[in-house]
């Protein structure tokens, strides 16, 4: 379909800000009178706060105030899981105790360095499996597990149940949670090729480049919130409930998110932003909180491990048969995250199995607190089952290509334990496309060639993650200037969706990109609800929305012209920023002319009536407050049916020395298939990016725990090894299948978190490729563990390392 | 108490704790205002883009918290406040320097530019901004301002670098965000309008 903005690369508004630094993010505002706040932080990993003696600190000159987990939870603190703002129950190391805000952070640390706070120890544990030991110590305070709706509970196992699990074998506890469709027994009957281990995927910290800072102030009743999100008008919505302020009273700024992977999406995983709220209200001073990356690294929240077992069982012509996956998630110390079900989900949809069974338990240790973290689950099991098919095609003597073709989800197909079926779906597009540009076929003449002690190693790998939601809001407005308003409550994370779904308005009124202005960056300038930018949703989620807004404006624009200038609706169109009659372009109006008519009507045209009923009470705030200041097309977005998945498709070729246990990615290919692309470049950067999370995963990221004290040891960028330049492929190709799904308007579907979970599939697979087949069962795989693995000895003490059994 | 308790050498009971273990991580102490009481700013002039700045400064201060807190421009960035991350470049006599790493006293014979300072007087990008937009390089942003620096003094010592060049020089500057791909893209593009 010809489109005039679709899939056309275009700039981003924001993007000269970015390039000048003229783009401002939380901590770049000022605010007169404004003063600072520094946190006091848990030293221990699971304490109770018995007793706090700040009164030195508080006759200090220049200190304003503080706050305590008392102020914030008058009425006690949740006894849930899940981050506080405050608290006096620490279940971590460096979680929030208390705030002091001062005239400068000099004299705001000088305070809190004259606090006394006298902590109850509490017994903590490091490890879930430790944790699951009968006299394991228990992270929470009531228990080591969080029941839904029951609350905190306590959940052991016998030493022979989890001595048996770590060396190797199939949990024999019960599971919390059991899923499963399929006839696992016969299916596994039917298999020539199983497979059978154990394997662990280390947690690792969020540590987007810009730290939680935020500045608060409150203004005629109003709070005033500078922060950053994944989301804007989501997360703000939600944190006016997390802080206790109502919604309307609540003006959340946010032009631009220093990065946001999951944590940064949803109002609970940011909940330190009620920090300076509070002492602002409590002092009545603007109130900056800067927080430092070593702060980042304790409310920043961190990637679930997971310990695991896998039975995978495969028919004699490479058809999964069946796969049995049982998981201990380690839910860190203030829980958080379904990792584990959406690795069995990720499994069924990349390589729809005959039966599948998922079974998992949830354990809390005293390590950061987990959330969503790009692909939770579905990037963690990538390279786990990447080198277990790649090992069966080998055994079974089918390509590593075509048992990924024989697996592949296709239209028509479902997928996941709840056997959903995809709105559509094109991963034997991408596998073709990706094996092609890459020359998959050629270079396996290169697989497993050698140079002194360097190996080439061949690596394919596909990515999963349900990419699309619906039910959301949008609104669209016009002035008498007839220029069109996208009002975009979608976050400016860095994936330029704000921009990307405003243009499917653009699109429905054919509207010239330089005549639309994107009205964004702060919940006062009326937005309406998305879905939090969580999931890879937004381009799915809000394109929906903008377009059937845009329809909205397009039918009210058709309804006042046939009204008055004769004749129906249908028999209307526009371009060249008209609607006149299809017969005789020469009758009709210019959309300034029209929106300036509706205005004129007012009711239903600006918003005062015969609004959608369903719509959001945030987009319900919001419209009512735009009501009658311009003509408006205002949109619910219905449910729509069915999984739209994104997937990728990625090939690797690395050479490996055996001797330093250090690889080079000589060559990679991340491929997409995710509906139509709206904005090249922008598919590209997401492509590039989650190549680069890819790398992380497989090879480099993971936090670290002193086991004798609880202490993280990975607080920093060079400890938990981000990926650098020289850790990635000089040059990333990409590519992408660009075929539309029905359920979206433009036929787009989103991307963001499989583009990295095939390139650690892929990345994982070239390891094992390289090393004639050894599944190492873990991310990341470490230049120690290789050297080992080739040293041919057994890897089991690696002093510092959480969530495996190399612990 | 839990059994555990002994086999993990928890200290039994209630103990005090100092400050000094309770804060993990100060702010001020790393940008130079943790200094003992009874130093006095002093007042020191900076070559900031060209222009000369009379500026009050700590003793410990950072440059990164003088541009920022100081002269407000808060083009560079602190991703790290440490040395690690490189969201502070900014040049020194060309080259590029993590300005939370250095002391404004130590820049009185410097020349120091910051990401506001590469723009022509006209508003005109320079070619490296121009080439990061036209390559869409930035995702969130954050790191950028340190990225352009990194790559602004790469290009004033070798105008014409390869790929893998241009690698090397902005190894420093971590991208959490990935999008290293799409800066080097820049980079090369840059070479090219710079002609
Ligand atoms: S802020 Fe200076 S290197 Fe990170
Ligand atoms: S663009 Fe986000 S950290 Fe580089």
């Amino acid at each position: 379909m010809a489109y005039m903005h679709i899939g056309k690369d275009f700039t981003p508004p924001d993007v000269p800000g970015k390039v000048t630094g003229r783009i401002k993010y939380a901590e770049d505002y000022t605010r007169e009178g404004m003063v600072y706040a520094r946190l006091l932080t848990s030293p221990i990993p699971h304490a109770r706060v018995v007793d706090i003696d700040a009164s030195e600190a508080l006759e200090m000159e220049g200190v304003l105030g503080m706050l305590t987990a008392d102020d914030c939870y008058p009425d006690g603190e949740p006894q849930s899981t899940g981050l506080k703002m405050l608290t006096n129950e620490p279940t971590l190391v460096g979680e929030p105790i208390l705030a002091i805000a001062a005239v400068d952070e000099k004299t705001a640390e000088t305070a809190i360095s004259k606090i006394s706070v006298t902590f109850e120890r509490l017994p903590f544990v490091l490890d879930p499996l430790d944790s699951l030991q009968p006299d394991g110590a228990d992270a929470y305070n009531g228990g080591n597990t969080f029941v839904f709706r029951q609350g905190f509970a306590e959940e052991k196992w016998s030493s022979d149940q989890v001595a048996s699990f770590r060396a190797g074998n199939e949990p024999t506890a019960e599971p919390q949670q059991t899923v499963a469709y399929g006839d696992l027994e016969a299916s596994f009957s039917e298999s020539s090729y199983v497979y059978e281990g154990t394997f662990t995927n280390a947690g690792y910290p969020h540590m987007s480049m810009e730290p939680r800072s935020a500045l608060a102030y409150w203004e005629d009743g109003k709070l005033y919130l500078h922060g950053g999100s994944q989301s804007l008008t989501a997360f703000a919505d939600g944190i006016a409930g997390v802080i206790g302020v109502p919604k309307e009273d609540l003006v959340f700024v946010n032009a631009a998110t220093g990065g946001g992977f999951g944590q940064r999406a949803r109002a609970g995983s940011i909940p330190v932003y009620g920090v300076p709220a509070k002492l602002s209200q409590k002092i009545n001073r603007p109130v900056m909180m800067r927080v430092t990356r070593e702060e980042e690294f304790t409310i920043g929240g961190a990637r679930q491990g997971l310990t695991g077992w896998i039975k995978v069982g495969f028919k004699p012509d490479g058809v999964m048969a069946a796969c049995d996956l049982w998981i201990v998630s380690d839910n860190g110390g203030k829980g958080g995250g379904a990792d584990a079900y959406s690795a069995a989900d990720c499994i069924s949809v990349l390589y729809q199995a005959d039966a599948v069974r998922f079974r998992g338990t949830a354990i809390g240790t005293n390590t950061a607190h987990r959330g969503a973290q790009r692909g939770p689950g579905q990037n963690q099991i990538a390279p786990i089952i990447s080198p277990i098919l790649d090992v069966a095609a080998d055994e079974l003597g089918i390509s590593r290509f075509d048992i990924r073709k024989i697996n592949t989800p296709m239209n028509g197909d479902v997928g996941g334990p709840q056997r959903t079926p995809f709105t559509s779906a094109y991963m034997p597009e991408a596998l073709e496309l990706a094996a092609e540009k890459f020359g998959w076929e050629e270079r396996q003449s290169r697989r497993r060639q050698t140079n002194g002690s360097k190996v080439i190693g061949l690596g394919i790998g596909q990515g999963y993650h349900n990419a699309g939601r619906s039910g959301m809001d949008g609104i669209v407005m016009m002035g008498a200037d007839g220029r069109l308003k996208v009002h975009n409550g979608v976050g400016n994370l860095g994936t330029y969706s704000y921009a990307s779904t405003s243009r499917a308005a653009a699109e429905v009124l054919k509207m010239p990109w330089e005549r639309v202005d994107i009205i964004t960056g702060r919940t006062d300038l009326h937005l309406p609800i998305t879905s939090p930018q969580d999931g890879s949703n937004s381009i799915f989620t809000n394109t929906r929305t903008f377009y059937g807004a845009a329809q909205d404006m397009l039918a009210k624009m058709k309804e006042i012209a046939a009204n008055d200038l004769g004749g129906a609706v249908e028999d209307y169109d526009i371009s060249n920023e008209r609607v006149h009659q299809i017969s005789d372009e020469t009758v009709g109006m210019t959309f300034a002319e029209v929106a300036a008519r509706g205005i004129e009507i007012g009711g239903k045209y600006t918003g005062s009536a015969e609004l959608p009923e369903e719509l959001a009470e945030w987009t319900q705030i919001a419209v009512s407050r735009l009501a009658g200041t311009g003509f408006m097309g205002v949109f619910h977005d219905p449910q729509h049916e069915g999984n739209p998945p994104g997937f990728t498709v990625t090939c690797i070729e690395i050479e490996l020395d055996k001797e330093t246990g250090k690889y080079e990615i000589l060559d990679l290919i991340n491929v997409a298939e995710s509906g139509t692309i709206m904005h090249p470049k922008g598919m590209e950067n997401q492509l590039v990016g989650g190549a680069v999370w890819g790398i992380g995963l497989s090879g480099y990221e993971r936090h670290l725990y002193d086991p004798q004290n609880g202490m993280p040891a990975s607080t920093g960028y060079w400890q938990s090894k981000v990926p650098t330049y020289l850790d990635t492929p000089v040059k990333i190709q990409t590519g992408w299948v660009d075929l539309p799904d029905p359920e979206n308007p433009v036929g787009a579907r989103g991307v963001g978190e499989p583009a990295q979970g095939s390139v650690s599939a892929a990345l994982t697979a070239a390891i094992t490729d390289a090393l004639d087949g050894h599944i190492f069962g873990a991310s990341p795989i470490t230049a120690d563990m290789i050297i080992n693995h080739v040293a041919g000895t057994t890897e089991n003490s690696v002093p510092l390392a959480q969530n495996n059994f190399r612990g | 108490m839990n059994p555990q308790l002994t086999r993990r050498r928890f200290i039994k009971g209630v103990i005090a704790s100092g400050a000094a273990a309770t804060t993990t991580a100060t702010w001020y102490s790393a940008t130079g205002q943790s200094r003992p009481s009874g130093f006095v700013e002093r007042l020191v002039r900076i070559n900031v883009n060209g222009q000369i700045r009379n500026v009050d400064v700590e003793p410990q201060e950072t440059l990164a918290s003088t541009l920022r807190y100081k002269l407000g421009l808060t083009g560079t960035k602190l991703g790290c406040n440490r040395g690690e991350c490189g969201a502070c470049t900014v040049l020194v006599n060309d080259v590029p320097t993590y300005a939370c790493s250095v002391l404004t006293h130590s820049m009185k014979s410097g020349r120091i530019e910051t990401v506001e300072g590469l723009e022509s007087a006209n508003g005109e990008l320079h070619p490296v901004q121009q080439a990061f937009v036209e390559e869409l390089s930035p995702q969130c942003g954050y790191c950028t301002p340190g990225q352009v620096m990194a790559a602004v003094g790469l290009l004033r010592a070798n105008p014409n670098p390869s790929r893998e060049e241009a690698r090397h020089a902005l190894s420093g500057n971590i991208c959490r965000c990935g999008s290293y791909d799409s800066y080097l893209d820049g980079v090369m593009r840059a070479t090219e309008l710079t002609g």
